[in-house]
């Protein structure tokens, strides 16, 4: 159901620019991909630099998933358990350019005996390289459109993209990939039953806005073209602040350039800030030597606290007849508890 | 444990196939055996905390007190600009499911809302119902919900069925870590005076009396005493440690379950034996006699209340470091808050092995040696003459406990240690070792008789390893370095591998040290801490 209503709304929003985008050129072709680029960057800005990095990290909460440095004879896990900042970024890096946790995934089951097993598990891991990967690239190729001279690594991304020269023009390997990265991770939303119970409509709409966003660019590219040279002057009139729609943009290129835009805009308000903030994340970022070198909390601040003093009050008598040494022999009848004598934090 | 329990096999009939109703629309059932009873009125009162007051789980009114919403999302609110990790992991799941089945409770009981996604998704649909643009506009199409009393005790059930284990941390993408939700959602209820008891009392206990069980002073000094004079019987060596004495030159920290619960105090019977043995100038404290920490599973603040003790009494006592036993959350609190919440500890100095040497470089600010780091070092620089013939019956396994293996990496030393002082030793399978171990099923406040199901259902992986290395290899005995384990695991082992004990490593340790003036049964290797006889002189390999 939640699956369904996410489709239903991307059709919606394909078929909205499909029938009104050509008639509405300035509105698809200028506003909204600039106020979708305003409210992505804006958006992304005020998450990583105001709501996540205003908030201190008050603990060292690293997850160590290695050998502690500590003697040094014992083998230190210097990826997986980081003393240094080196070894932060190496950590931080294998996390994100090749998902290094997610390449732990096991699939459990429990058999009869009863026996617990652990099988691994990679189709998640590789769906998600894929998918990331791909997209990736194609971001990077979209450069085309939008730079006057083109970067040297573009022309290099497409010729190595559309390597099996399969058609005319070349079919980009990344293209087809993200839609089966994004197809298997739908399929393993919907078949895996654990999945499919934890998953919100908000899960599977991007998935779909990512999809539709693949196969109209594949369309566009091979079956209903659209001028090239009409796109590349709208896309550099955008990234030049002197925006043109010229004619010959066909309808297929709005749908494409709206989903992009939705996709833009949701981007902030949604799950998928986890590209930024899997840079963010405490229990991957920090360093794992908070025994060596003190964290700081900022906002540290004093707690009542059952001082000796005022645990030997109560318990001297006890203390002096089992033997254990006091601070103070005689108990203090007359003088009342001084006042500062609460040690509560430097 | 009860008779009614299901036998293994069936226990271990788990089904992974969610129910039909969507988990918003399911509301909790409090099933007996599965949750833990209410803190007790009396020590939320002693801890000062919001709404102390009388309640049972079965009552239809929890009495959650005025503005209890307001306070619930004022809580929130607060804690979303106090903790990076809070505000960060409330938004960037992509429920990818990656931790779903890395959870011991929902290996073990197959409830969906075990997963730690889901445990997580309580709360975060109440913060996206409240604190997101999409969640106050769009509902439940955004995955947000009501605050209700029924999410309450749902959370109340399920933020205590979490053992704060970060097992799911080490499998997710973006390292969401659900103890911290949970940390933090234990804490969000406890501002409606909603805890539970088996982490209250200890905890209040710990405040007044310095451990967790509300040992005074002359009862702690004379349950070490006891241990003192059983282990004399044992080895013919009297080990008596001081107790408060001021100019030592290591303070010594303990988990109290050490000084009077077995197995743990053939672990305190270790460390004595090896203090003799190096005539360390070492010093227990009946005021910092607790080397755990309720307060992880309470509230930051309370972590900080009942461990500002440590440092306090180091520098009363005028000691130069801090020596602590083998536990696993301390050593969680030690590593990652102590230093932070209660340091800089510029009275004492930078650990240094009176025996050895050794800097310990890797606590320089924090000052603070674990037992098996010290002896590690000991054994390496040949500072110990041990006998690992007189372990020969014992065939260890080592149990990683969760917070040693997690929050510290501490995975070599302590199987250092057993290779050393025991003939024989097998590893469990890889997933349940090392970062991937699993829980005991019984920490963060859980490991009580009530929740005896439960506890059981979360020991299937753990229990599950341990008679798969008996099987195969012999194993007969599943060495630790964690208090509540050592009270845990036994019940967990009788039930999923039975004739499997429970030790700690300073146990066998304790077992193998070649004391001088030990009695001549000892020296022979015919008798064990626990006292145990054993006249048999044919090689390892027999039941204990
Ligand atoms: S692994 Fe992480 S991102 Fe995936 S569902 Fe679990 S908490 Fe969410
Ligand atoms: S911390 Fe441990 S007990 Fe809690 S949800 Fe994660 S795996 Fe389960």
């Amino acid at each position: 159901m939640k699956a369904v209503s996410a489709l239903v709304a991307v059709i919606v929003l394909f078929a909205i620019a499909y029938m009104v985008g050509p008639s509405a050129k300035f509105v698809f072709g200028v506003a909204v991909p600039y106020a979708a680029m305003a409210v992505f960057l804006g958006g992304i800005i005020y998450r990583v630099a105001f709501k996540w990095g205003k908030a201190p990290v008050p603990f060292a909460i690293a997850t160590t998933c290695g050998q502690q440095k500590s003697l040094p004879w014992i083998k230190h896990a210097s990826l997986e358990n980081p003393s240094t900042t080196g070894g932060v970024i190496l950590r931080m890096a294998f996390e994100v350019l090749t998902f290094r946790s997610l390449f732990r995934n096991t699939r459990v089951a429990v058999k009869d005996g009863p026996r617990v097993t652990y099988d691994g598990e990679w189709v998640l891991w590789a769906a998600a390289m894929l998918f990331h990967w791909s997209f990736l690239v194609i971001v990077l190729r979209h450069m085309r459109f939008f730079t006057e001279p083109v970067p040297f690594f573009v022309p290099l991304l497409q010729a190595v993209d559309g390597f099996f020269e399969i058609g005319i023009p070349a079919l980009y390997l990344t293209g087809v990939g993200l839609l089966l990265a994004a197809s298997v991770l739908f399929l393993r939303r919907m078949l895996d039953a654990q999945v499919r119970y934890i998953s919100l409509m908000a899960d599977y709409f991007p998935l779909f806005l990512v999809m539709g966003i693949a196969i109209t660019g594949i369309l566009m590219r091979h079956f209903m073209k659209t001028d090239i040279v009409s796109v590349k002057e709208m896309a550099t009139g955008l990234a030049t602040f002197k925006p043109v729609v010229p004619d010959g943009v066909g309808p297929i290129f709005f749908a494409h350039m709206f989903l992009v835009c939705v996709l833009l805009a949701y981007f902030p308000f949604s799950k998928l800030t986890h590209m930024a903030g899997v840079f963010m994340s405490p229990t991957r970022n920090l360093r794992c030597n908070s025994r060596e070198v003190r964290h700081i909390n900022p906002w540290n601040h004093p707690v009542r606290v059952h001082t000796y003093a005022e645990y030997e009050d109560e318990f001297r008598d006890k203390m002096i007849a089992c033997g254990l040494p006091v601070d103070k022999k005689e108990t203090e009848e007359p003088k009342k508890a001084k006042a500062g004598e609460k040690k509560v934090d430097d | 444990m009860s008779s009614d329990m299901p036998k293994p096999e069936e226990l271990a009939r788990v089904s992974f196939q969610p129910p039909e109703s969507d988990w918003m629309d399911t509301p909790v059932q409090f099933k007996s055996g599965t949750y833990n009873f209410p803190a007790a009125k009396k020590n939320v009162e002693y801890l000062k905390m919001p709404n102390p007051h009388a309640w049972a789980v079965d009552d239809k009114d929890w009495m959650l007190g005025d503005k209890w919403k307001e306070k619930i999302l004022d809580g929130i609110s607060d804690r979303l600009q106090k903790f990076r990790s809070f505000s960060l992991f409330m938004d960037i799941c992509v429920r990818c499911g990656a931790c779903a089945d890395k959870c011991h409770f929902f290996m073990g009981s197959g409830d969906p809302k075990n997963m730690p996604v889901l445990r997580a998704e309580l709360l975060r649909s109440i913060y996206r119902k409240n604190f997101t643009v999409a969640g106050k506009l769009l509902g439940s199409l955004a995955g947000g919900r009501e605050l209700t009393e029924d999410v309450i005790k749902e959370w109340y059930y399920y933020f205590y069925q979490c053992t704060e284990c970060r097992r799911c941390s080490v499998f997710c993408p973006y390292g969401i870590d659900t103890a911290e939700i949970t940390m933090i959602g234990r804490e969000l209820l406890y501002e409606l005076g909603l805890g539970i008891n088996w982490a209250l009392e200890p905890a209040a206990n710990c405040f007044r009396t310095g451990n967790h069980l509300g040992l005074q002073p002359h009862t702690f000094k004379d349950n070490i005493e006891f241990v003192v004079d059983e282990l004399e019987t044992a080895t013919g060596i009297n080990a008596m440690p001081s107790f408060n004495r001021k100019g030592a030159e290591i303070l010594f920290i303990t988990p109290s379950a050490d000084v009077f619960a077995e197995p743990a105090i053939y672990t305190l019977m270790g460390y004595l034996l090896l203090f003799k043995y190096l005539d360390l100038d070492v010093t227990f404290s009946s005021y910092a006699s607790e080397g755990g920490n309720f307060g992880l599973f309470t509230s930051h603040d309370t972590i900080k209340s009942l461990n500002a003790k440590m440092y306090h009494e180091a520098e009363r006592l005028g000691v130069k470091w801090i020596l602590g036993g083998e536990c696993g959350h301390m050593w969680r609190v030690v590593h990652q808050y102590m230093d932070t919440l209660n340091g800089p500890a510029n009275h004492l100095e930078v650990p240094r092995s009176p025996i050895t040497g050794t800097v310990f470089e890797n606590t320089r600010s924090t000052k603070m040696v674990h037992i098996c780091e010290f002896t590690a070092d000991l054994i390496k620089h040949n500072k110990l003459k041990l006998d690992p013939r007189r372990n020969r019956k014992v065939i260890p396994t080592f149990h990683d406990s969760c917070n040693p293996a997690r929050a510290l990496g501490l995975f070599e030393e302590p199987r250092y240690i057993l290779r050393n002082v025991c003939e024989q030793f097998y590893e469990m399978p890889e997933n349940t070792i090392r970062e991937q171990t699993f829980c005991c099923a019984g920490g963060a406040g859980l490991g009580n008789d009530e929740n005896m199901e439960m506890r059981l259902r979360g020991g299937l992986p753990r229990g599950n390893a341990v008679s798969y290395v008996r099987d195969k290899h012999g194993v007969n005995m599943l060495a630790c370095i964690c208090a509540i384990d050592k009270a845990t695991l036994p019940p967990l082992v009788e039930y999923w591998a039975p004739g499997v004990g429970v030790c700690g490593v300073h146990e066998l340790l304790g077992n193998a040290l070649i004391m001088p003036g030990e009695s001549e049964e000892r020296k022979a290797g015919k008798i064990n801490l626990r006292a145990e006889e054993d006249d048999d002189e044919s090689e390892g390999g027999g039941d204990v």
